[in-house]
């Protein structure tokens, strides 16, 4: 890959997190460093407590760092406050988290319109419904999240996700709640529509075959990224 | 062995618990369940102690209507046999002897009735002098002097006397030292015709007067502890000779009472209204408690734990809590009841009697009730906690018959607040005003949420988040307006509808309400008593007639107190009933049954009777009560019965007839009327030219009436502000109610990229809405409340104020929008990806 000039969508630099507890200051991440370019899929592999979900927090802005910075599309969250981070995020990134997050008061078409909504797309309800019927729920929009079961669920939560076609795409452990079969069908349905989209995509998983599904992985261990650039397929 | 091990159990439940209760502590959960006991504790011990010094207090005050506990009265001097018994049996022992006699003064005679005292009298009540007839006075526990005299105003003006001047009493000359302004055994004398004049009773032999025939009357006063004094009564029964006669403690001063009785009343309410809003701020946070520990349950429960063992620790992490509120609520309330009592100390005619502790029983029993019994319905459903909720949030909680518990707790909450309030009317009408108004605020905000989903897709964004975010969770949504309904309801009551009935009180005694009464006017003289009045600037002045008479016969049958139960009915038939007869009702009394007479009834012996008294004998229309009037019996046929407001000081008559039946019998008249300090000087004239009338002031009474109103309204605007305390818990814990799932709504919203601008218009929209409907709601609660309180508690009119559903919803906008977005401050602030780290569903 040495040698193509891509655009870089995302961007490490030097970033850790810290977090003071009753017993002291504990380090989560430390000193990551790594660019993601444009278009490509990347996995985030690492064992439960390696500091997978926090880093892809700081990734997407949804949380600080305590040092360093990250780079969204050649743009520093550090230099945004609050609401500039959320305005990215409705803009470019979407979210898939590991135990869905979907809205319980809300119908399957309300939580997918949720993000048109705020980023004022127009036709918000034409578009959720279109996106649902695409992952397969074209017949469940009027159904309440615990009418659905988890796998449905989770294809509500990719609807939404992709909704507003970001740019870049944040997979937290997507079928981390779900068994082997609908795992496999919701990595299907997210990798086809990464490709539909020409989304980036970062995905966080402790299943080192699956994160051999995209194109470049990323290992944490103990909060720090042990091999910091490629690590070869099957290596 | 086996006890060992159980043993070993309870040991770890205690601890268990105690640690638990710490945990939960330093998590923050438990704060607003502990300040919704405190304020409840606070504000019913509070009260409870305070009522409970007023009622003995009261007890008191009665007493001194006979200047002590128990009288033994004779005309005869051995009633003194019994002083050695009474003493023996460490009672307080004092005597009178009364007589008339005459008083030479300034070369005049003028009757008086004399009353010779030892050291200790009276035992209950105290004396009030002053050193000039219509000066200030003040309480005095004295009596007077060997060789000196206390007297009534009037003897100094019918022989125009000062104080220090002396005057000959038979064989002894005195010096008037005091004029007597107060004497509270006087009560039944009121008719009496004569001056007081008080003396020493060492002075008595001096005088020569005793023996010579003169009517004497002797009495001992005794006072003790009031269950000893109970069984020395019953056992003086048995005891008592010829012509001696036991007075006890019957009523107290009717107006008096009834100040100190409305007094409780809007205390008690206070008190109440404190207690069941703290227990609506306990129930919304309990639930959101339990739900909570609904995982702490299912995983117990995965640990192996038993579901009793669960509950156990539950309950006893609750008990805890409850102990360690109440007895801060216990403290916070003994400290609060000083202050009270502090505003009305003075005010009662006695010192108030030392608190009691039986409140702190009560204070305890109704944090531990309220707690447990609010929070064991959603706490019994935490055992059906499958514990595959561990690893599936959505696992549905069996709910338990909750509704029965939550009758139970209102049952036991009704039980306690009757015993320390007292006044089951009043409990009644506020725990079911309240009840009522939970369920028609529940029902009337799950309709109105309906309707808000319908609308919800068709509003702007902001709005449209805010309406989904009510719609959303309609249960929470039910509870939080239903909780800041509650709250907003009670400020209206107590912003508007408090000063109406402290107003409206204090407006029941008038700035000019009669302060003197004339009474003993012979009929000749009615028509000169009129225009002396008038020609005074007094206008207005109206004389009643009134004939003595007995009671002989109720409907054929002979009248014995044997035949009646309460203190007051036996005390009422055996004294002397005043019959006035009148064409028209006066005006300030209220027909409540039958009709009043017509002009073709006159004549006709008819009787209209005061409807308290009624119901005390048992009373109704067309029942027949025989009077010996001057000796001809006459059977008169109840025609009517009226309410009578005796706190106005207007005369008034238990009886009246009409016209035309009583006008040949010996006849006085009786008129009341309001002078001011200019015209009270020129009373002197009154009595010089009518001698034989006899005027009594109760402008003092009617000065400590008005000061009791006053401070009563100070201590009650003081106790309200626990009200306004719990109000307020009431607020905050129904922000607090989903807070959870609000934080984790927004926490999903912003990570979908919704600003904070948006967030906040989203939460301003459904705080204004959520305001408004609890605020309207509560406007219409507040002013059916207010109106039921009038009516049927304090007896006022009430004004209907369409306003106050208006400032409801004004203020009820304010007030939750100010407190959501306030209270919701941290939700905006915290980081999302924590937020949903901590996975709030
Ligand atoms: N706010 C926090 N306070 C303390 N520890 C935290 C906090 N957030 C995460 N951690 C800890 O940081 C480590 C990494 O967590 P996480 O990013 O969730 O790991 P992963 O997603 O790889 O399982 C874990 O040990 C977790 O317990
Ligand atoms: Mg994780």
């Amino acid at each position: 890959m040495t040698g193509v000039e891509s655009k870089t969508f995302v961007e490490a630099r030097t970033l850790g997190k810290q977090v003071s507890t009753r017993e002291g200051v504990l380090t989560l991440l430390d000193d990551i460093n790594f660019s993601i370019a444009a278009g490509t899929s990347v996995a985030i592999l690492g064992a439960s407590g390696s500091g997978k979900t926090t880093l892809l927090g700081l990734l997407a802005g949804l949380d600080m760092p305590s040092s360093g910075d990250v780079m969204i599309d050649g743009r520093r969250l550090n230099d945004f406050d609050e609401d500039g981070r959320a305005q990215l995020r409705a803009e470019l990134i979407g979210f898939v988290f590991q135990n869905f997050q979907l809205l319980f008061g809300m119908t399957a078409l309300e939580n997918v319109m949720l993000p048109l909504e705020l980023a004022q797309a127009p036709h918000p309800r034409k578009t959720a419904a279109e996106i649902l019927e695409r992952v397969g729920l074209g017949e469940r929009l009027g159904h309440y999240p615990n009418q659905l079961s988890g796998g449905e669920q989770q294809r509500c939560a990719i609807a939404r996700a992709f909704a507003t076609r970001p740019r870049c795409l944040f997979a937290d452990e997507p079928t981390g709640n779900l068994d082997s079969e609908t795992g496999k069908h919701i990595i299907d349905l997210l990798f086809e529509l990464n490709s539909e989209q020409g989304t980036t995509l970062v995905m966080a998983t402790h299943d080192a075959q699956l994160s051999r599904l995209c194109e470049r992985r990323l290992r944490l261990d103990a909060g720090r990224l042990v091999t910091p650039e490629e690590i070869p397929a099957d290596g | 062995m086996a006890d060992r091990a159980q043993h070993r159990n309870l040991a770890f439940l205690w601890f268990t618990s105690w640690r638990m209760l710490w945990r939960d502590w330093r998590g923050g959960e438990l704060g607003i369940l502990a300040i919704g006991l405190v304020i409840a504790v606070t504000s019913i011990t509070a009260v409870g102690f305070f009522t409970d010094r007023i009622e003995r207090g009261l007890q008191l005050q009665s007493a001194e209507l006979i200047g002590a506990d128990l009288v033994i009265t004779s005309s005869r001097p051995d009633v003194f046999d019994h002083i050695k018994d009474a003493r023996a049996q460490a009672f307080s022992v004092a005597i009178t002897q009364q007589f008339r006699s005459v008083v030479l003064g300034n070369d005049r005679p003028q009757l008086v009735e004399v009353k010779a005292v030892t050291t200790d009298y009276p035992l209950r009540g105290v004396l009030r002098v002053s050193d000039t007839p219509f000066g200030a006075d003040e309480a005095t526990t004295a009596i007077p002097a060997r060789g000196d005299i206390w007297v009534e105003a009037r003897m100094l003006q019918l022989l125009d006397l000062v104080v220090g001047d002396k005057v000959s009493l038979g064989a002894a000359d005195f010096t008037i030292r005091k004029v007597l302004r107060y004497e509270p055994d006087r009560a039944g004398d009121m008719f009496s015709v004569a001056p007081r004049v008080l003396m020493n009773r060492a002075d008595v032999d001096a005088t020569d007067l005793i023996g010579t025939g003169a009517l004497v009357n002797y009495r001992v006063l005794i006072a003790g502890a009031p269950g000893r004094i109970g069984f020395y009564r019953d056992d003086l029964a048995f005891s008592l000779r010829q012509g001696e006669q036991i007075l006890t403690v019957e009523e107290g001063r009717p107006e008096l009472n009834t100040a100190l009785e409305k007094a409780r009343q809007f205390l008690g309410l206070a008190a109440l209204i404190s207690v069941l809003l703290a227990g609506v701020a306990v129930a919304t946070v309990a639930w959101r408690y339990t739900n909570r520990h609904l995982d702490t349950s299912a995983m117990l429960r995965c640990l192996g734990a038993a579901q009793r063992t669960i509950i156990q620790l539950f309950v006893l992490e609750l008990l805890w809590l409850a102990l360690l509120a109440s007895t801060v609520g216990c403290v916070l309330g003994l400290l609060t009841q000083f202050v009270i009592s502090g505003l009305l100390d003075q005010l009662l005619l006695t010192q108030l009697p030392p608190p009691s502790f039986r409140a702190l029983l009560l204070g305890y029993a109704t944090g531990i009730v309220m707690l447990v019994g609010f929070a064991l319905p959603p706490l019994l459903s935490l055992r059906q906690v499958p514990p595959l909720r561990v690893l599936r949030k959505d696992v549905p909680v069996a709910s338990v018959s909750r509704w029965f518990v939550y009758v139970a707790v209102v049952l036991c909450m009704f039980v306690l607040l009757y015993w320390q309030i007292g006044d089951l009317k009043l409990v009644s009408i506020v725990l079911g005003g309240i009840t009522v108004t939970l369920l028609v605020l529940a029902i009337a905000a799950f309709g109105l949420i309906v309707l808000l989903n319908r609308l919800r897709g068709r509003v702007g964004v902001a709005w449209r988040f805010g309406l989904a975010n009510i719609a959303r969770r309609p249960a929470s949504s039910v509870i939080q307006v239903v909780a800041f309904g509650l709250g907003i309801m009670v400020m209206l009551l107590l912003s508007t509808v408090r000063t109406d009935l402290l107003d409206e009180w204090q407006h029941s005694l008038p700035a000019k309400a009669p302060n003197h009464f004339v009474i003993n006017v012979q009929p000749d003289q009615v028509d000169g008593i009129t225009d002396y009045f008038r020609a005074r600037g007094v206008e207005g002045t109206r004389l009643y007639p009134m004939v003595r008479a007995r009671l002989v016969e109720i409907n054929g049958k002979r009248v014995r107190t044997g035949d009646y139960e309460s203190e007051r009915a036996k005390h009422m038939i055996t004294r002397e009933f005043n019959l006035s007869w009148a064409e028209q009702m006066q005006v300030d009394n209220t027909l409540e049954a039958g009709d009043w007479w017509g002009r073709e009834d006159f004549g006709t012996p008819l009787l209209s009777l005061e409807s308290k008294l009624a119901k005390t004998l048992g009373l109704k229309l067309d029942d027949v009560m025989s009077f010996d009037v001057n000796g001809t019996l006459i059977d008169f046929t109840l025609s009517n019965l009226r309410r009578v407001d005796w706190d106005n000081f207007n005369i008034n008559f238990f009886t009246v007839v009409p016209p035309g039946v009583l006008e040949d019998k010996p006849a006085s008249w009786v008129t009341s009327v309001y002078l001011d300090d200019q015209q009270r000087q020129q009373l002197g004239e009154l009595v010089r030219s009518w001698p034989n009338v006899t005027l009594i002031d109760v402008d003092t009474i009617m000065k400590r009436v008005r000061g009791i109103m006053e401070r009563v309204t100070l201590a009650v605007e003081f106790v309200f502000l626990f009200t306004i305390l719990a109000g307020l818990a009431v607020l905050y814990a129904a922000i607090q109610a989903n807070q959870d799932e609000r934080r984790f709504e927004n926490a999903v919203l912003r990570t979908l990229g919704a600003k904070k601008h948006t967030l906040m218009l989203g939460l301003l929209a459904e705080f204004t809405t959520l305001g408004a409907l609890s605020g309207l709601l509560a406007g219409l609660a507040a002013t059916g409340l207010a109106w039921t309180l009038a009516e049927t508690v304090f007896r006022f009119d009430y004004r209907f104020d369409p306003t106050v559903a208006l400032s409801g919803i004004v203020s009820g906008t304010l007030i939750v929008v100010i407190a959501g977005m306030l209270g919701t401050r941290s939700v905006m602030t915290h980081p999302p990806i924590q937020t949903l780290r901590e996975g709030a569903s």
